[in-house]
């Protein structure tokens, strides 16, 4: 039993991705035609030679048929899959251990979501039949529980946490500021977002990531094909998902401080990847900060801080664009959006650019290793996704 | 010979000040948004049967039917665990169905069967109407049974039927309609009297002997020439609670009986009437056991927790009488009946597992253990009754309610458990970790025409 991951087997030679925001005009298909064409251009290949597709997206469609009648591809395999927020990213994974099995020499990995056509405030998290005896929370809801539990831990005051949350929420929209394919792309002052109006808990309206229409789509080879394609290929290091069995609302023992799901998909990604000192050894991320205490925790379920020590660094500067380890450099889920199915290749699609050398802006000085992660859920409950990323074999 | 073997009560948390409606004193008891007359008889049911007697006959009483067609009872049944054997009886469509059912209730009794008899109304008047004013929401509950068991034995009863144009609501109205009152004091002011003199007679009392007469009317003054006809004194009449709670249509003559029962000494002989086209009257005597069957609350414990800081808007709103602005959130989905069928048990009458191999508790319950992983081993356990608090908690002023922001906790049972649940009847400024909290059954919404119950946790009262 073991986790032996594919370390450098599989390289990324091509992505495209649309800008994120209120699409009013715009279907999902449009935004997969868009996101794929980019991809196809970028990777310098043809729709023909494109071997299989693992499409994701939360609830904007059923089956592989919503990217092959969107592109017409003909009679190509297009798996649809699911995994709540980190659909995006399980696209990767499963396209990545396509190529890496053999079974196919060329696959794209695409997400889409379209979540601005239901007329609703936040998301609509779609379920089956049920008794009627489940919680109603909403996504906000849920992760607000984060807040006073952290408070309650590790001594902090609430007010102090109010500004540690907001200058999460600052940093990313600076971040988004400079990203022009970013859904909220205005610097927003400390005050503003220390002040907006309460959505649930501790969160106002600026601790929670934008509702948007989106699609980013990856292309995928073997290794050893990459330079075939493209002088600046990105090789996965690793790719590591964990599905909890609800322990957070189960066991009396969780105390809504940590995402269990995170610290061993983190732990096995690191294993994967040979990572050691991953506060040392990632020179960035793109954490699924859907609100902002999430991407505290995070820190610290990450190993990027010590335990109770994530706000210090946050306070410090360490995750801000300019620190030792910028966190979301393109905004994040804050600013660039959160379309879900195609939030996690939004996030390869920055470490794409970043290693590269291409971010604009936003580059970062000569990044080694980049780290994206996904995660789907609540607190307490849910799934998670780390991948590693680097621009050299080895 | 029968009598009644327990009771329980119920006053919802909320109370509508009559300053608040327009004008008048004291206030009226209100069913909050979640509440309906088969959750409070769940609850008022739930005092009754602490000391878990087996009941073979359910005998519910209402004028607020949640459902015109479906066995309402059955939802009691089930939430209050009662064995799916139990024969079921439904009374509605008049106030005086409520001493109606005590009175079967207490026939069946005497033929050896022990009968949960439960009233729960809300009472909806037209706005700026005296129903509106002068009603209130509530429920209450009794055993009865066989007389060696009884709190308090039937000595007497008596009824009369009257074909009378008094009150009335058509099934398509929202509210009732009343004739002129001087016409109905006219032909149910001598009925009352002659059935309370036919109970007292069939039960050989002399109305001095009484030491309470509680005298329950659609109209009070239908009524008021009983004390005079019957030469009581002023103390003897029972206080129909106008000021606090307001008529609790066919709770209330039980209601009223219950408070009476909280404070009544063995021996004490009790006249009950309730007048609606005719009258039913019961006389009872409360026997030496009668401090083994109180409820752990009494009436006035119900009626001394309580909140008056309702708008009257906000009532309004909770009846569906005034329209409002809803929240950009998707309607509530329609719980499904093959799966509220599956989980009955769940979802009613609260039970989870426990994992007996390690002792894990789950709610909902589960096949396969959290902790150790076994399948198949789990101990069922029913959580209605246990003690749990506040682990964490948040205000949720995005989520769809009448009554934002929707505080939503994670609770921790005293006997190890965990539950995500609404909080209801609370001050959302007056949560904190910690708090402790019990469990109370809640008709959470009514989405596509299909009423939900499940169980929230309120702060203890």
């Amino acid at each position: 039993m073991a986790s032996n991951g594919i370390k450098d087997q599989v390289a990324i030679v091509g992505m495209g991705c649309t800008p994120f925001g209120e699409h009013w005009g715009r279907s999902a298909a449009d935004m997969l035609i868009d996101a794929a064409s980019d991809a196809y251009k970028s990777a310098g290949v043809e729709p023909a030679d494109v071997d299989a597709y693992w499409l994701g997206t939360f609830a904007s469609g059923i089956s592989g048929m919503v990217f092959s009648e969107a592109l017409k591809t003909p009679y190509k395999p297009v798996t649809r899959l699911e995994n709540m927020c980190a659909t995006g990213s399980e696209a990767i994974r499963n396209a990545a251990y396509a190529v890496a099995s053999g079974a196919y020499d060329l696959v794209m990995a695409v997400g889409v979501e379209k979540l601005k056509d239901g007329g609703y405030s936040g998301l609509v998290i779609p379920g089956p039949d049920g008794d009627g005896t489940e919680s109603s929370m909403t996504a906000p809801a849920m992760f607000s529980l984060l807040a006073p539990a952290y408070c309650e831990k590790y001594g902090v005051g609430e007010g102090e946490l109010k500004d540690v949350l907001s200058h999460i929420a600052w940093k990313n929209h600076v971040a988004g500021a400079k990203n022009p394919k970013a859904q909220f792309r205005k610097e927003v002052s400390l005050e503003k977002i220390c002040n907006s109006p309460r959505i649930a808990g501790m969160f106002g309206v600026f601790d929670c990531s934008g509702v948007s229409d989106g699609s980013a789509a990856a292309i995928l080879c073997r290794a050893e094909d990459a330079y075939k394609y493209t002088d600046k290929p990105v090789f996965l290091k690793a790719l590591s998902v964990a599905a909890g069995p609800n322990e957070g609302f189960i066991s009396e023992e969780y105390d809504f401080t940590t995402f269990q799901e995170v610290v061993v998909s983190a732990q096995d990604a690191y294993k994967q990847a040979g990572i050691t000192n991953p506060r040392e050894e990632i020179s960035m991320a793109e954490v699924h900060d859907c609100f902002t205490a999430t991407e505290l925790v995070l820190m610290e379920d990450m190993g990027f801080s010590e335990r109770g020590e994530g706000w210090k660094d946050v306070m410090e500067g360490r995750f801000d664009g300019d620190g030792a380890q910028p966190i979301n450099p393109d905004g994040g889920l804050k600013s660039f959006g959160h379309p879900i199915g195609a939030s996690g290749l939004r996030m390869m699609y920055e470490m794409w650019l970043q290693l590269r050398g291409e971010a604009g802006e936003r580059q970062i000085k000569d990044p080694k290793l980049g780290l994206t992660h996904n995660l789907g859920g609540q607190p307490g409950r849910c799934v998670s996704f780390i991948s590693i990323v680097g621009s050299e074999l080895g | 010979m029968s009598g009644i073997i327990s009771y329980g009560a119920y006053v919802p948390y909320y109370r509508l000040t009559r300053k608040a409606i327009g004008g008048g004193k004291g206030e009226r008891a209100i069913a909050s948004h979640d509440e309906d007359s088969v959750s409070m008889s769940v609850e008022a049911g739930r005092g009754a049967l602490a000391a878990k007697p087996a009941i073979d006959t359910l005998v519910f009483a209402t004028n607020s039917a949640p459902y015109a067609e479906k066995l309402n009872a059955a939802a009691i049944c089930s939430a209050l665990d009662l064995p799916a054997q139990v024969n079921t009886i439904e009374l509605a469509n008049n106030t005086r169905m409520g001493l109606a059912a005590l009175l079967l209730g207490t026939d069946l009794g005497k033929a050896g069967r022990t009968s949960l008899v439960c009233a729960g109304d809300i009472v909806i008047g037209a706005p700026g109407g005296a129903r509106e004013r002068d009603s209130g929401d509530a429920a209450v509950a009794f055993v009865t049974g066989p007389e060696e068991n009884a709190i308090a034995r039937v000595l007497g009863r008596a009824s009369t039927t009257s074909e009378i144009l008094d009150v009335w609501r058509l099934p398509t109205d929202r509210f009732a309609r009343q004739w002129e009152e001087r016409f109905g004091i006219e032909v149910l002011g001598p009925i009352s009297i002659d059935t309370a003199q036919r109970a007292l007679a069939d039960a050989n009392v002399a109305p001095e002997a009484l030491a309470t007469v509680i005298l329950d009317a659609t109209n009070s003054r239908d009524v008021a020439g009983v004390p005079r006809a019957l030469g009581l004194k002023p103390e003897q009449v029972a206080d129909m609670l106008a000021g606090s709670v307001g008529r609790s249509g066919v709770a209330h003559a039980g209601l009223v009986l219950a408070r009476t029962l909280d404070q009544a000494q063995p021996g004490d002989k009790i006249l009950v009437l309730s007048t609606a086209d005719g009258c039913d009257a019961i006389v009872l005597e409360v026997s030496d056991k009668i401090a083994e069957g109180r409820p752990e609350r009494s009436v006035d414990h119900w009626l001394a927790s309580s909140n008056n800081e309702i708008a009257y808007n906000t009532y309004l709103k909770w009846r569906e009488i005034l329209p409002f602005e809803p929240p950009r959130r998707p309607d509530p989905d329609r719980p499904a009946a093959p799966i509220m069928k599956r989980n009955e048990r769940w979802k009613y009458a609260f039970y989870g597992s426990r994992c007996g191999k390690c002792g894990q508790g789950h709610l909902p319950p589960q096949r396969v253990c959290l902790k150790c992983q076994s399948i198949d081993e789990m101990v069922d356990e029913r959580f209605a009754d246990a003690a749990c608090k506040i682990t964490t908690y948040t205000l949720d002023h995005l989520a769809y309610s009448l009554q934002p922001p929707v505080v939503s906790t994670v609770v921790d049972f005293e006997c190890g458990g965990r539950l995500a649940c609404e909080l209801t009847d609370v001050d959302p400024s007056d949560v904190a970790i910690g708090d402790k909290l019990e469990m109370t059954f809640r008709r959470f919404y009514t989405g596509q025409g299909v009423h939900n119950y499940f169980w929230k946790a309120r702060p203890q009262r």
